[in-house]
């Protein structure tokens, strides 16, 4: 049996991966894939527990992570193609309409 | 011989969100985080659940990513392959997030719960199967709520979505 502590500090090492992605990219797209990998490693962390404390709740979290990545996704993608037909930019520190 | 699966699949993972974070062209970002889901998928198998790999393998791979390639088609990315990372940012971030990783790091070795959870669990009865059939079980009547809410909100994202991609008439 592999221990829990393997799962949770590759957890960790995919979530710091993706914060270097979010933080550091300069296309929104990018940026968007990385917030995926970070929610994907909080779903390892989630299933792990599940497995080692025998509990079906961290499944159950785990599908609705899924779900609202799949919803959030739906809507970004919306926004990027909304982004790129007004305003043609798709670099994260250039979407500054609002910034007065 | 589970540990050395491990050991194999967190690797790949490992190397492709890599790949996700320095690739030059966005296709192959997608591509590398295809990559990165099947072997997150894989790990969940390890974790005897089968249902919720095949759920990631769907609904990531299937879905997401299809829906950020078909995106990258659309759009154009030349200028997107030309300056890959903000400008400034190249020793901040990177700083900012492996000192994030090494607080997680280490508040996991210090953490007293984890080693006795870990200890305790050598002997723990495997009841938990993950299959379909009680995983569905519990979703119809102890999540009954959550999986309702949960319907709305992919309702609104669906409408939402299709709002506001849509071209504007004048």
């Amino acid at each position: 049996m592999v221990p829990l502590s393997w799962y949770l500090v590759l957890g960790a090492i995919l979530f710091v991966i993706g914060l270097v992605g979010v933080l550091q990219r300069r296309n929104v797209l990018i940026v968007l894939m990385c917030l995926e990998l970070m929610l994907n490693s909080v779903s390892i962390n989630l299933i792990a527990f599940s497995y080692h404390l025998q509990d079906l709740r961290g499944h159950i979290f785990a599908i609705f992570v899924i779900t609202i990545t799949a919803a959030e996704v739906a809507v970004a993608l919306a926004l990027v193609i909304a982004m790129m037909r007004n305003r043609r930019v798709l670099q994260v520190d250039r979407i500054n309409l609002m910034s007065g | 011989m589970e540990a050395l699966f491990f050991l194999l699949f967190a690797a790949m993972a490992t190397v492709a969100a890599l790949g996700v974070v320095l690739a030059r062209n966005p296709v192959y970002s997608a591509l590398s985080l295809i990559a990165c889901f099947v072997q997150v998928a894989a790990l969940f198998v390890l974790l005897r659940a089968p249902f919720l790999a095949a759920v990631q393998i769907f609904v990531y791979v299937g879905t997401t990513i299809v829906l950020f390639i078909l995106v990258i088609v659309m759009l154009d990315l030349r200028q997107a392959i030309l300056d890959r990372f903000i400008p400034g940012s190249r020793f901040w971030a990177p700083f900012v997030a492996v000192s994030l990783g090494g607080i997680i790091v280490a508040a996991l070795l210090a953490s007293d719960r984890l080693a006795e959870l870990s200890s305790n669990l050598q002997s723990a009865p495997l009841t938990l199967t993950g299959t379909t059939r009680e995983l569905g079980i519990a979703l119809f009547t102890q999540f009954l709520l959550p999986f309702e809410v949960i319907s709305v909100i992919l309702l609104v994202a669906l409408v939402g979505a299709i709002l506001l991609a849509k071209k504007e008439h004048k």
